[in-house]
């Protein structure tokens, strides 16, 4: 079977350049540069890279946050620009890095979570929803007393990602793009939350698009590891390959970089 | 060889005044270091951890306050001392810290040389003269393999691994003799973070600084360079040992799921499900009775729910504060 025909989500010579000073006639950053890639049913597809390699602007161009400078994005081999908004959010989700920017200061968590049902495209009881927000809470581990009747200012950084993982859990979409998900949760919590994110893809069929720069988070959870480097893709394949034999500069010195519980560095002091 | 005692901080309890609360952050921890020693403090946020340190080198800047205990830093009672002599003799002189944010600390519009008379300046009421200041600065520079070209430069003409060198640099001119990290490789990416992790581990082999303590909640990067490791939860200190047997044979059972909860860069790790450690930890304004673990252990007893387990040595050289290994 071809590869591009089971591919829920794909990504043809995706290019975004920013332009920088007055009237976009200063330098020009080239963001993302000719990125090709597809997402599979049920897949978890990592983005790992260093900061300004081009990650988060994928992010927000698979959700339309961003129009590409060339390229194009299709969903079931629609392209996304010709899909209603909310129609393709109710199908694509994300969770990303800094939760609140992602939630209005204003708002109670309760009446944030329950906010999302506008997007449900039949009305949903009071009792439905009521429901549906705890079963989501209790599966990260929040106590929904402790958490509903507060605004984002009164919560962790590692409650807000986990509120943000909940609001994703109650829209149910097919796509979840994480975009460090984790970076404000502690060890011991982070796994739990990884494991999550494992359970909807291999027993819910959701597909995850996680982006981190921490490649041992990546090579937990993914199936397929995309690195990229400077925009570009460099390193394309299953995490078994990738970390047996990285091809790329970048990639192996992520890896012989990365401290490791068992292993200690070697110094030689010059 | 008995090496001597760079640092005693006893039973140190302190915390934060709340308006009508008081949250006891760090409750009743001592720790010790001694010279060529890297103590590594580890723990979750709100552990304590960054507490305790401000509370060892007497940043007791309000709200927060110290409540019992004291700490010597090099023979210097801290706090014996009022906030201008700590501030005249005691901070940079003797005892000096890299905060969580300290590779953007340079001010972008002052040479790094303006940086240096800044410091060494405010630290004399009689300060050296700007050439005896240079040479000072060009020593340590070199000694820290930075070329003292740098100290004409402004910062942006540094490169990252530059300017860590830099702040570390200045941070230790005046030759203190205990140095404290607070999480300074956690905004950095794996490449930057292992330069500065070289960094401070020659700083003590080259005898730049006496001891080092370490806070990291990232235990495999804590263990890179630290030869002991002190277990921080819920403002208590649970455990100090050996680095090696920390990690191998970790004794409390909060270490123990720590270190599971550390992912290992392991092809098969794929295939693997980690545990991580269900709950939270409590909230210090109201913390459980007995062992502040117990509501998420394991192998809680009826024991550990009322009685509070002292940190003892449970085998040679190592402490534990857990009535599992306390008989």
């Amino acid at each position: 079977m071809n590869m591009k025909e089971e591919a829920l989500l794909r990504v043809e010579n995706l290019t975004k350049i920013f332009k920088t000073g007055f009237l976009g006639k200063g330098e020009k950053i080239i963001a993302v540069n000719d990125v090709s890639f597809f997402l599979k049913k049920g897949e978890v597809l990592s983005l790992i890279g260093e900061s300004g390699s081009g990650k988060t602007t994928i992010a927000r161009l698979i959700l339309k946050l961003l129009k590409p400078t060339s390229g194009r994005i299709y969903y079931e081999d629609t392209d996304i620009w010709e899909i209603s908004d909310k129609a393709y959010w109710r199908k694509v989700q994300a969770i990303f890095q800094d939760p609140y920017a992602s939630f209005n200061s204003f708002y109670k968590v309760e009446r944030t979570l329950k906010n999302v049902f506008k997007l449900f495209p039949d009305k949903v009881s009071e009792g439905e929803k009521d429901k549906k927000v705890h079963e989501a809470l209790e599966k990260i581990g929040l106590n929904p007393k402790e958490v509903l009747g507060k605004h984002p200012f009164e919560l962790s950084g590692g409650q807000m990602q986990r509120l943000l993982l909940a609001r994703c859990l109650i829209i149910d979409p097919e796509v979840i793009i994480a975009d460090e998900p984790t970076s404000m949760v502690d060890a011991s919590m982070r796994v739990i939350l990884l494991n999550i994110f494992k359970e909807l893809s291999k027993k819910a069929d959701k597909s995850i698009i996680f982006i981190t720069h921490d490649i041992s988070q990546a090579f937990y959870i993914s199936d397929r590891v995309l690195v990229m480097y400077r925009g570009r893709i460099v390193e394309n394949g299953p995490v078994e390959q990738i970390l047996f034999s990285p091809q790329h500069p970048y990639t192996k010195r992520l890896i012989s970089d990365v401290p490791k519980l068992h292993e200690k560095f070697k110094f030689t002091l010059t | 060889m008995k090496m001597s005692l760079v640092l005693e901080a006893r039973h140190i309890e302190g915390g934060y005044d709340l308006g009508s609360s008081f949250l006891k952050a760090v409750d009743d921890c001592s720790l010790y270091a001694y010279e060529g020693e890297m103590l590594g403090v580890a723990g979750e946020s709100g552990c304590g951890k960054s507490t305790l340190a401000k509370l060892i080198m007497g940043l007791t800047k309000p709200p927060l306050r110290l409540v019992k205990g004291k700490s010597i830093i090099d023979d210097i009672d801290v706090y014996k001392l009022s906030w201008n002599e700590r501030k005249k003799i005691l901070w940079g002189k003797v005892v000096t810290m890299i905060p969580q944010a300290s590779m953007n600390a340079l001010n972008p519009t002052k040479k790094i040389k303006d940086v240096v008379f800044d410091v060494v300046r405010e630290k004399y009421s009689t300060p050296p003269s700007k050439s005896e200041i240079l040479d000072m600065a060009k020593k340590r520079f070199d000694e820290i393999g930075l070329d003292p070209v740098a100290l004409d430069m402004y910062p942006i003409e540094l490169s990252g691994g530059m300017k860590q060198r830099a702040i570390i640099a200045i941070s230790t001119l005046l030759n203190p003799s205990f140095l404290i990290a607070d999480e300074p490789t956690s905004a950095l990416d794996v490449s930057t973070q292992k330069l500065l992790l070289e960094l401070l581990y020659m700083l003590i082999k080259r005898n730049i600084v006496k001891t080092l303590i370490f806070i990291s909640h990232d235990i495999a990067t804590l263990r890179q360079i630290c030869d002991k490791m002190c277990i921080m939860y819920a403002g208590k200190i649970l455990e100090i040992s050996d680095t090696e047997d920390v990690i191998n044979r970790p004794l409390h059972p909060y270490t123990e799921k720590l270190m599971e909860s550390v992912i290992p860069l392991i092809p098969s790790i794929r295939k693997k499900t980690l545990k991580g450690i269900p709950g939270a930890p409590p909230n210090l304004l109201n913390p459980p009775s007995g062992c502040r673990f117990h509501p998420r252990c394991r192998y809680a007893m009826p024991l550990c729910k009322e009685k509070e387990p002292p940190l003892r040595e449970a085998k040679k050289g190592r402490f534990v504060s857990c009535w599992l290994h306390l008989g």
